[in-house]
C-alpha cells in the first residue's frame, strides 16, 4: 500500500456516518446563494429583484479570470440581493431567492439513465465545467476549468482523484462512491480526456474495504482508471501528499501539482463533472454529512447549495442539542467553526459536524518543550515551533526565509502538540503577515 | 634583553599607531555632533510613532532636514519639540495634544456574546477568523493587541467590559495601537480643554436594525445628533456619525439626544440641571482661547461646566 514519505498524524477516525444511505434533502422555503462560493473573485448577478428563476438556471456570471458561475439551485422568485453572514458572520452579497415549486431547466436530463457515451473534444468539455460552474469540491473550491486547461508548455502525465477522505467523521465521498460509482467512473474517463493521460488514478484509504471494492470492480469495465489502496494517515488526501503517495513525486516549494505533471481533483467534483457534462446539470447540489458522536442518528444529505445550516440541522435533528459545544463544517482536523448558523450553505461545504461542550473545548495551553514533535507531524517538513516564536516576536521576513507559506494548514503540528500550543492558528496568522509584507513591498 | 622586548614591542607600536592615525583619517565617517544631541533629547523609547526605525533615526532625520517640517514626535510632545526646536534653531511645529480613544461600546453588556472563541488569543487572527463574539463585524475583539503593541503602558483591558481603556496620562498619541488595531477601532483625537471630549464610541457601519440586533449601544445612524449639532461637526455617513474634533465645541447636545448612548462624553462633570437653556457663553468661549497650545496647563476657561 502507498503512503507519503513525511510526517502525518493518526487521529481517531470516528467515521460512523458510513452506513447512512444518501438521502433527498427537501427544498426549504427561502434560499441564499452566496456570490463568493469560490476561490477568487465573487460572481457578478445577473437577475434582479422579481425575477422568476428556475432551477440550474444561470444566476450569476463569473467575470473575472479567477470565478465560477453560479445557478439557482431552487425555482422561484428573487426576493433580494442583499449582504448576507456567512457561516463565521462576516458579510457577503448573496441572491436570495423565494422557493416556489420544483421546476427545472429544460436542458437538464433528470432521468436516471446513466449516460456513458461522452463525444466531446477536450476543449470543448472545459468549456461546459466553466459554464456549469464546477469547481473542486475537496474544500479549496478551485474552479475547475482552470485547472483542467493545462497551461502552455505544460504537460499533464497524471490524473490523480482524492477518495482518500482523511478527514474525521466525513463520509459524503464514501457514500457518493458506494451509490454512484459508475457515474464517478464515467466523470473520471471524462477529465482524462480534457487532460489528454493516459491513466487515472483514483486513491482511496484502506479505511474504506467497501468503496475500494465497488470502485476496483467498476474501474475494470474502464479503461485506463486504477484504484490505489492507500495508507491510512492524516493528511493522506491533501493535493501534495496524495501526489506523492501515488506518483513518488515532490512538488517543489511554491510550485504546483501541474509543475510536477499532475492534476488531483476530488472525487465529489468527478460525479458533478459527469452531472455537468453527460445531464447538463449545472454544480446546484452537494452531500453533506450530518453527524457527531452524541448525536442519536447519522445521516448523508444531498443538499441544494445556499439552503441555511438550521434548515439541514431542523431537518436532521429536530434541533442542536442542549449541551452542544460546537457545529463544524467540515472535519475536525481543517473544519471552520460555525458561528452563525443562518448562514447558508456554500458549493464546497462537505459536513455538519455537532459537538457537545466536553468534545469542543481546546486543552489549556503551556510552554514549548522543544520536543520536536511538530516537525515530526508536519507533512511538508517545516518547523511549527519555530513559526510559533518568529511569528510572536513579529520576525516575519525570518519566518517567510525558513518557508512558512508552504503550510498546508493540515493541523498536524497542533494535533500533536503535547503543550496544545495553536501552532496552527499562529502559522496562520504569520502567512497573513508574510503576505501583507510581500503585498507592501510591491 | 628587556630592553629589547620594549624597544621592538614600542616600535611595533609606534609603526601601528601611525599606520591607524591615517587609515582613520581616510575611512573618517562625518557626523553631526547635533545628532547625539537631539537623540538625547528625544524620548528614547523607539516607539515608532514618528515613522521612523527608532529614535537614533528620526534624529538624524531632524539633522538632515534642518528643520521640523513634517517631522513630529508624538511621543515626545510639545516639551520635546522645543528642545529639538531649540538645538536647531528652528520654530517648534505646535499642535495640539492628542490621545488614543477606543471607539467601541460593545462591552459585555451592551453586546452579548453569541459564542466563544478559544483560538489563538491575537485580534488579527480572531479578525480573519470571525465575526466577533457578539456577531458584530465592527466592535472591538478584546483579545488585546493594542495593549500588546503600547510601548508606555497606556492601554489595558477592563476585565469588567471587556474592552481596552487608555490612561489618559501615559498615552503619548504615538499611534502604535492606531496601526495594530485590525478594526481600526481606536483614533487619535484632539485631547481637548481640560481633557474633554465628545466622541462616538462606535464604528458600526451596518443599518440601525441590524447593528441594535448586535450592540444595544451602537450607532444606528438615526441622524439626531447631525440635526442637534449647532457647529456643523457631526456627519453621518454609511450609517455611523463621526464627531470632528476640530469643529467640535464640547456643548454635549448630541449626548443627550443619542438615543442609545452611543455617544460619550469623557471628563465632564454632570451636567447641571435644566435651568438655563444651554448657556451661549458655554460655546463660545473655547472658541477665543481656541488653541489648546498651552494646553498643558489649561486655564479654567469654562465656569459653567
Amino acid at each position: 500500500m502507498k503512503t507519503f514519505k513525511m510526517g502525518g498524524v493518526h487521529p481517531e477516525e470516528n467515521k460512523i456516518s458510513t452506513n447512512a444511505a444518501i438521502e433527498q434533502m427537501p427544498l426549504p422555503k427561502q434560499v441564499a446563494v452566496l456570490m463568493n462560493q469560490h476561490l477568487g473573485a465573487p460572481a457578478t448577478p445577473i437577475v434582479a429583484k422579481g425575477d422568476k428563476v428556475k432551477v440550474g438556471q444561470l444566476i450569476a456570471e463569473a467575470q473575472a479570470f479567477m470565478c465560477a458561475n453560479i445557478h439557482s439551485p431552487v425555482s422561484g422568485t428573487v426576493n433580494k440581493i442583499d449582504v448576507c453572514k456567512d457561516m463565521v458572520g462576516l458579510p457577503k452579497t448573496a441572491i436570495y431567492i423565494d422557493v416556489e415549486g420544483d421546476e427545472w431547466m429544460e436542458t437538464i436530463d433528470r432521468t436516471p439513465d446513466i449516460k456513458r457515451d461522452c463525444s466531446l473534444e477536450p476543449k470543448e468539455i472545459v468549456a461546459k465545467l466553466k459554464e456549469m460552474g464546477i469547481v473542486g469540491l475537496g474544500g479549496a473550491t478551485f474552479p475547475a476549468h482552470i485547472k483542467y486547461s493545462v497551461p502552455e508548455g505544460k504537460k499533464a502525465e497524471y490524473l490523480i482523484i482524492n477518495a482518500a477522505e482523511c478527514e474525521p467523521y466525513l463520509t459524503s465521498d464514501h457514500r457518493v462512491m458506494m451509490e454512484h460509482a459508475e457515474e464517478i467512473c464515467i466523470g473520471v474517463s471524462i477529465l482524462r480526456k480534457a487532460l489528454g493521460v493516459p491513466n487515472a488514478y483514483i486513491g482511496i484509504e484502506s479505511n474504506k474495504p467497501e468503496p475500494i471494492r465497488v470502485m476496483s470492480e467498476m474501474a475494470k469495465n474502464f479503461e485506463g482508471i486504477i484504484v490505489e489502496p492507500l495508507v491510512v494517515k492524516y493528511p493522506q488526501g491533501a493535493e501534495k501528499q496524495l501526489i506523492n503517495s501515488i506518483t513518488g513525486r515532490k512538488v517543489p516549494s511554491g510550485k504546483l501539482p501541474i509543475d510536477v505533471g499532475c492534476v488531483v481533483s476530488n472525487i465529489g467534483t468527478t460525479f458533478a463533472v459527469y452531472e455537468a457534462i453527460q445531464k447538463n446539470k449545472p454544480l446546484i447540489e452537494n452531500i453533506l454529512t450530518v453527524t457527531g458522536k452524541k448525536l442519536p442518528s447519522q445521516h448523508n444529505y444531498q443538499c441544494r447549495i445556499g439552503i441555511t445550516y438550521n434548515d439541514i440541522i431542523k431537518h436532521a435533528l429536530g434541533e442542536l442539542p442542549s449541551n452542544t459545544g460546537k457545529v463544524i463544517s467540515g472535519g475536525t482536523m481543517m473544519g471552520k467553526a460555525i458561528s452563525n448558523l443562518d448562514a447558508p450553505t456554500t458549493k464546497g461545504a462537505s459536513s455538519v459536524l455537532v459537538m457537545d461542550e466536553s468534545e469542543s473545548r481546546r486543552r489549556p495551553e503551556s510552554n514549548c518543550i522543544r520536543c520536536g514533535k511538530c516537525m515530526n507531524a508536519c507533512p511538508m517538513g517545516l518547523e511549527p515551533y519555530l513559526f510559533s516564536a518568529l511569528v510572536k516576536n513579529n520576525r516575519i521576513e525570518e519566518a517567510q526565509s525558513h518557508n512558512i507559506l508552504d503550510c498546508i494548514e493540515c493541523g498536524c503540528c497542533f494535533f500533536s502538540c503535547p503543550a496544545n500550543k495553536p501552532l496552527t492558528d499562529e502559522i496562520r496568522l504569520g502567512k497573513a503577515k508574510v503576505r501583507a509584507m510581500m503585498a507592501a513591498k510591491k | 634583553m628587556i630592553l629589547t622586548a620594549v624597544l621592538v614591542l614600542g616600535l611595533i607600536g609606534v609603526i601601528f599607531a601611525i599606520v591607524l592615525y591615517f587609515v582613520a583619517q581616510k575611512f573618517k565617517v562625518l557626523e553631526d555632533p547635533l545628532i547625539d544631541e537631539i537623540a538625547e533629547v528625544l524620548p528614547g523609547a523607539n516607539c515608532g510613532g514618528c515613522g521612523k526605525a527608532g529614535c537614533r533615526a528620526m534624529a538624524e532625520a531632524f539633522v538632515k532636514q534642518g528643520n521640523m517640517d513634517g517631522l513630529k514626535c508624538p511621543a515626545g510632545g510639545e516639551e520635546v519639540a522645543k528642545k529639538v526646536a531649540e538645538l536647531l534653531g528652528c520654530t517648534p511645529e505646535v499642535s495640539d495634544p492628542m490621545v488614543a480613544v477606543v471607539r467601541c461600546n460593545g462591552s459585555c453588556g451592551n453586546a452579548v456574546s453569541k459564542n466563544n472563541f478559544d483560538g489563538l488569543a491575537d485580534c488579527a487572527f480572531a479578525n480573519s477568523v470571525y465575526a466577533g463574539e457578539s456577531g458584530c463585524t465592527f466592535g472591538c475583539l478584546g483579545l488585546g493587541n493594542c495593549v500588546k503593541a503600547c510601548q508606555f503602558g497606556a492601554l489595558s483591558m477592563d476585565p469588567e467590559t471587556g474592552l481596552p481603556v487608555v490612561d489618559e496620562e501615559k498615552c503619548t498619541a504615538c499611534g502604535a495601537c492606531v496601526k495594530t488595531c485590525p478594526r481600526g477601532i481606536i483614533e487619535l483625537r484632539k485631547k481637548g480643554i481640560k481633557n474633554r471630549r465628545v466622541y462616538v464610541a462606535c464604528r458600526n457601519k451596518e443599518k440601525g436594525a441590524v447593528a441594535r440586533k448586535w450592540c444595544s449601544a451602537a450607532c444606528i445612524g438615526c441622524g439626531k445628533c447631525e440635526k442637534t449639532c449647532p457647529f456643523g461637526a457631526i456627519k453621518v455617513e454609511n450609517n455611523l456619525a463621526y464627531i470632528d474634533f476640530n469643529l467640535c465645541r464640547l456643548c454635549r447636545k448630541c449626548v443627550a439626544e443619542c438615543p442609545t448612548g452611543a455617544i460619550h462624553a469623557v471628563n465632564f462633570p454632570p451636567l447641571p440641571p435644566k435651568k438655563e437653556p444651554a448657556d451661549s457663553t458655554a460655546v463660545k468661549e473655547p472658541i477665543e482661547t481656541k488653541a489648546p497650545e498651552t494646553a498643558k496647563e489649561p486655564v479654567n476657561i469654562n465656569p459653567t461646566y
